[in-house]
């Protein structure tokens, strides 16, 4: 009974109870939200945070950060059009740029797990780093000539569904993550690092190694999310996603992850993205200006800590109060 | 555990790869067929009347720039005379991306007219098609999208026109010779390197011959960048006579810099600026000349013709004509451009006679 | 026995030095190199160009880096600056006759709320900073377009004396050079000097240690909060004055440059360590290299990956030098 009570009561159950709530209201009350082509747009919009948002997940649980992902979507999207103009074939292309996503994962994890340096400050380096080599590479220009087949099955969705094709690797991806995390011995090492690194190295967990991966991990599909983010707009242009990283913390942290690690689950990280997007989505059909739902994310944000801190201590003094009642009687 | 740990991260890459990977028939930028083709012009009637309560929505390339204020106070002005919804949304940021979301936006809203200002021509192309096909009237102003993916493009003036106009100040300014730069938006902004082109043809001509364009800096539309590329030029180029900027934010933020330095009544600065931007430099001596066209015209123009397409009275097709009502009559040109007309210039003389 | 105790703090302070001596060092190169390809880059009006455009951001990251000492970090600062810079902005177009002191004082104020937000979340609601200013990082940007509405405050609606207060100058140097240099020198003074300095010294190296200490950890977290937001909000004054065109979007993206300027200029992420003055000297060396790249012609795409470069650079350096320092203590130690 306290056990299911303290199941209610945690920030990720009630951000997914919030989403439904959210999507249920919007299709009441906002008109054209309901819709299926609606939905379609919704999946598109929140796709590249979604994506980026699951290695970050397990990279946050272990009480680590990257702040690069939106730099690296952006720099192999740069990238993207600067091999698509020297006549390599696409196919080959998306290999590569996935290929140098992880490198840049490489980067990081080496910096952060062989030197020991903190991620916070790495990340904000490569964050700099990778996006001025995306505008080396690309310049500030646009490569914009891709095939209409491939941008077309980005945009486009699957049979007379509403679901974009895209959706596809985006619930594969997060089902793999998500199995990853919650269900088996890797992803509860992941926790025990984010509870206390040092314990988990005495238990024989090799912390270095799989932060390292980790990083691999979160740069490869930050690459993916720049091709797709480049098939979406059919434009190749250095400063993709700049910002990115903002708003995938944020929905991270708004699921109800914590930033010092070792707390957290993925359908919450994936409700906080719905959540986002279905609020951006509503508040500009309803013609809402973007600026309003500034406000909000950061409201969102800050109550995401704020409130369950409050609830805890509300909670931790009506216990004392008992347990003194207790000791009185 | 570490060994499933980094089976499971290979596996994920491997997958990726995978994924990457497939149907590696290998297709290259030379077999790529791009650009969606443009829809069948339906017919038009010249004598059909011009719908009332049409929804017709603006989206410049961002809000918070005072030039593309005025041009959608144009429109909405037009749009008011037509009995029509006025509607004006748009991202903070002049993104490529951004504008997506909005057009997906307008196209659930279910307007009948989208006049844009693409911020790239290709990227809003897919959103702006999808437009079309649920029936919306897609007009392009002050930048266009691909001639593929909209039904007309208001043409502030012909680039012909705007290129020679601007060499000409730069040349009066210079005194017939020396050293000028450019300073212009952004390296991909359509209309800038079409006039910068027209610009160089011009210069290469025998009557200018004394005059060196040195170096075209970009400041991206944005104030503070612009404002340092200016001082950027005037220390690398200490000959530099002229600055001609052909963009609102790029000539206002140089005119700032050059009036509170000490190039102030050495360099001149030249290009195309909003009278209320200049007033305070052409006063104070900084600007001697600048030109621009009525932005509120465009703004104008673009309403009345979205509604001309919506209403039927034109389809786009070369040849075809309207009335845009204070305006007067337009005639369809080439690609469905539609040309507002010259530019005027600024003095000292005249700017008090303009409130934009 | 003291002289024991007191040689590794001396080797310390030698090499904590020798941090901030190779930021001059790799100044004076950059300059003589520059300076070298193009003689203009150091005349009057260039090196006048280069101090104004660093005065705002050594302002910015004074504040910064006291935050980051007490192991905090406010990534608000670029948002504060656009709420305070529009702020008074709007109040000079409005009200053309109030002196500039006002115009400052009231840059201080709305900064300084915006920090003692920050730092009452930060402590009060015990939200650790990165996410406390994250948020409000979007909170005061959204407030910030919410109040212009897209409205921007031209040069032409401001008065006169506050935009030549950018430009005027007190014995040949700018006011703007003028307030940055006596807010990076007063920082300094009371990180170094001063009981509450070395007290956020010692929340930075432990904040456990540092409560057990006695030292009043609540009311120092809130006030480097606090500095942190007055002084990004004196700097969105000095913005609004030197650029003239004031919207909602000033600023964007500063904290990048706020953050790695103090993290080049040696402050350890993990606080504790590096100083006010250090960070100012990051500020000067991140602008002039934008400055440099602009005289020298080199593909202006490039700033920002230098930038980028150095910081991964300069935490590896501060780690290097951590670990010398660690094991030189600990070979001392095993001779006693």
């Amino acid at each position: 009974m306290s056990d299911l009570r303290r199941r209610v009561a945690s920030w990720d159950v009630l951000v997914v109870l919030l989403t439904v709530v959210v999507l249920v209201t919007a299709a009441g009350v906002v008109e054209n939200f309901g819709t299926s082509r609606n939905a379609t747009f919704l999946v598109l919009d929140l796709l590249p945070i979604a994506l980026v948002a699951l290695p970050m997940t397990l990279i946050i649980v272990t009480g680590e950060i990257d702040l690069s992902v939106a730099s690296t979507l952006g720099l192999c999207s740069a990238v993207m059009g600067l091999l698509w103009n020297n006549g390599l074939s696409l196919e080959s292309i998306i290999g590569i740029c996935v290929l140098l996503g992880a490198v840049l994962g490489v980067v990081n994890g080496f910096l952060v797990t062989a030197l020991g340096l903190p991620s916070l400050a790495v990340t904000i380096g490569t964050l700099a780093l990778y996006r001025g080599l995306a505008f080396v590479v690309l310049g500030d220009g646009a490569v914009a000539d891709f095939p209409l087949a491939f941008t077309g099955w980005v945009t486009g969705t699957i049979g007379g569904t509403p679901i974009p094709n895209v959706g596809i690797p985006l619930v594969v991806l997060a089902v793999l993550f998500g199995v990853a995390l919650h269900a088996t011995p890797f992803g509860r090492s992941l926790f025990a690092i984010g509870a206390n690194a040092q314990a988990a190295h005495f238990s024989g967990i090799r912390v270095a190694r799989t932060t390292f991966w980790l990083y691999v991990l979160s740069g490869a599909v930050a690459g993916l999310a720049g091709v797709l983010w480049t098939l979406r707009y059919s434009s190749a242009r250095a400063d993709n996603g700049a910002g990115l990283e903002l708003a995938v913390v944020a929905a991270v942290l708004l699921g109800g992850v914590s930033i010092f690690g070792g707390k957290g689950t993925l359908p919450g990280v994936l409700a906080g993205v719905v959540l986002l997007a279905a609020l951006q989505n509503a508040l500009r059909l309803e013609d809402v200006s973007g600026q309003a739902l500034n406000i909000v994310t950061g409201v969102l944000l800050v109550a995401s800590v704020l409130l369950p801190n409050i609830a805890t201590s509300i909670r931790t003094s009506w216990q004392r109060r008992r347990l003194r009642r207790a000791a009185a009687q | 555990m570490v060994r499933t740990s980094r089976k499971i991260v290979t596996a994920g890459i491997a997958a990726l790869f995978v994924a990457g990977l497939t149907a590696c028939g290998g297709t290259t930028k030379d077999d790529a067929a791009t650009g969606a083709g443009n829809q069948a012009a339906a017919s038009a009637d010249p004598n059909a009347k011009l719908k009332e309560g049409l929804k017709i929505a603006f989206l410049p390339k961002q809000l918070n720039n005072p030039y593309s204020d005025v041009e959608t106070s144009g429109g909405e002005t037009a749009v008011k005379e037509l009995k029509g919804e006025y509607k004006k949304v748009g991202p903070n940021d002049a993104s490529a991306s951004s504008q997506v979301s909005y057009i997906n936006t307008l196209i659930q809203q279910q307007q009948d007219v989208i006049v844009v200002a693409a911020n790239d021509p290709n990227a809003v192309c897919p959103s702006l098609n999808q437009a079309r096909q649920a029936k919306i009237k897609v007009v392009t102003f002050d930048s266009d999208a691909s001639p593929g993916c909209r039904d007309a493009f208001i043409n502030q003036a012909t680039t012909q026109g705007i290129g020679e106009s601007l060499v000409k100040m730069a040349r009066e300014q210079a005194g017939g010779a020396g050293e000028i730069a450019i300073l212009s938006a952004t390296p991909n902004a359509t209309n800038q390197n079409a006039w910068i082109e027209v610009m160089k043809t011009e210069l290469a001509k025998p009557e200018n011959s004394k005059l060196k364009l040195v170096k075209t800096a970009y400041g991206n539309d944005d104030d503070q960048k612009s404002f340092q590329e200016a001082q950027g030029l005037l220390q690398s180029y200490p000959n530099l006579k002229v600055i001609v900027s052909p963009t609102t934010v790029g000539i206002a933020a140089a005119s700032r810099y050059v009036s509170s330095s000490s190039y102030k009544g050495k360099v001149a600065i030249t290009g195309l600026g909003l009278p209320n931007q200049m007033r305070e430099y052409v006063k104070d001596g900084t600007v001697k000349k600048f030109a621009l066209w009525n932005p509120a015209d465009i703004g104008y123009l673009a309403a009345f013709a979205g509604a001309a397409l919506s209403s039927g009275q034109i389809s786009g097709a070369e040849g075809e004509k309207f009335t845009a009502g204070k305006l007067g009559e337009y005639t369809v040109g080439k690609a469905g451009e539609i040309v507002l007309g010259p530019p005027t210039e600024f003095t000292a003389e005249n700017i008090d006679q303009f409130d934009f | 026995m003291s002289s024991l105790a007191t040689a590794p703090a001396a080797a310390l302070q030698g090499l904590l030095r020798a941090r901030e001596l190779g930021i001059v060092l790799a100044l004076a190169a950059l300059v003589a190199y520059t300076a070298a390809g193009n003689p203009r880059f150091l005349s009057g009006q260039s090196i006048r160009d280069i101090l104004l455009n660093t005065a705002i951001l050594a302002v910015m990251a004074a504040g910064q880096a006291v935050v980051v000492i007490t192991r905090n970090i406010d990534l608000s600062v670029g948002s504060v600056l656009a709420v305070s810079a529009f702020g008074v902005a709007t109040l000079m177009s409005a009200n053309p006759s109030l002196p500039i002191v006002v115009a400052l004082l009231a840059g201080l104020a709305v900064g300084a709320a915006c920090g003692l937000l920050n730092g009452v979340l930060v402590r009060y609601g015990r939200v650790p900073a990165l996410v406390v200013t994250l948020g409000t990082l979007y909170i005061y940007r959204g407030v910030t377009y919410s109040w212009a509405g897209g409205q921007q405050v031209n040069a032409d609606e401001l008065p006169p004396h506050f935009l030549r207060f950018a430009n005027d100058s007190i014995l040949g140097v700018p006011w703007l050079v003028l307030i940055a240099v006596v807010v990076i020198g007063g920082v300094s003074l009371m990180m170094r000097n001063y009981r509450l300095g070395r007290e956020m010294y010692a929340m930075g190296s432990s904040p456990q240690a540092a409560e057990l200490a006695g030292i009043r950890v609540a009311r120092n977290t809130i006030g480097a909060f606090l500095l942190s937001g007055a002084l990004a909000g004196l700097a969105g004054v000095l913005f609004a004055a030197r650029f003239g065109t004031v919207d909602a979007a000033a600023g964007t993206g500063y904290e990048l440059n706020v953050v790695a300027a103090v993290v080049v200029g040696g402050v350890a992420v993990f606080g504790g360590s590096g100083t006010v003055w250090g960070a100012g000297l990051g500020a000067l060396l991140l602008t002039v290299i934008g400055s440099a790249l602009a005289v020298l012609d080199i593909n202006q795409f490039w700033q920002q990956a230098i930038v980028g470069a150095l910081i991964v650079l300069a935490i590896g350096a501060d780690r290097l030098v951590a670990v010398r320092i660690a094991g030189s203590l600990r070979k001392r130690d095993s001779h006693v």
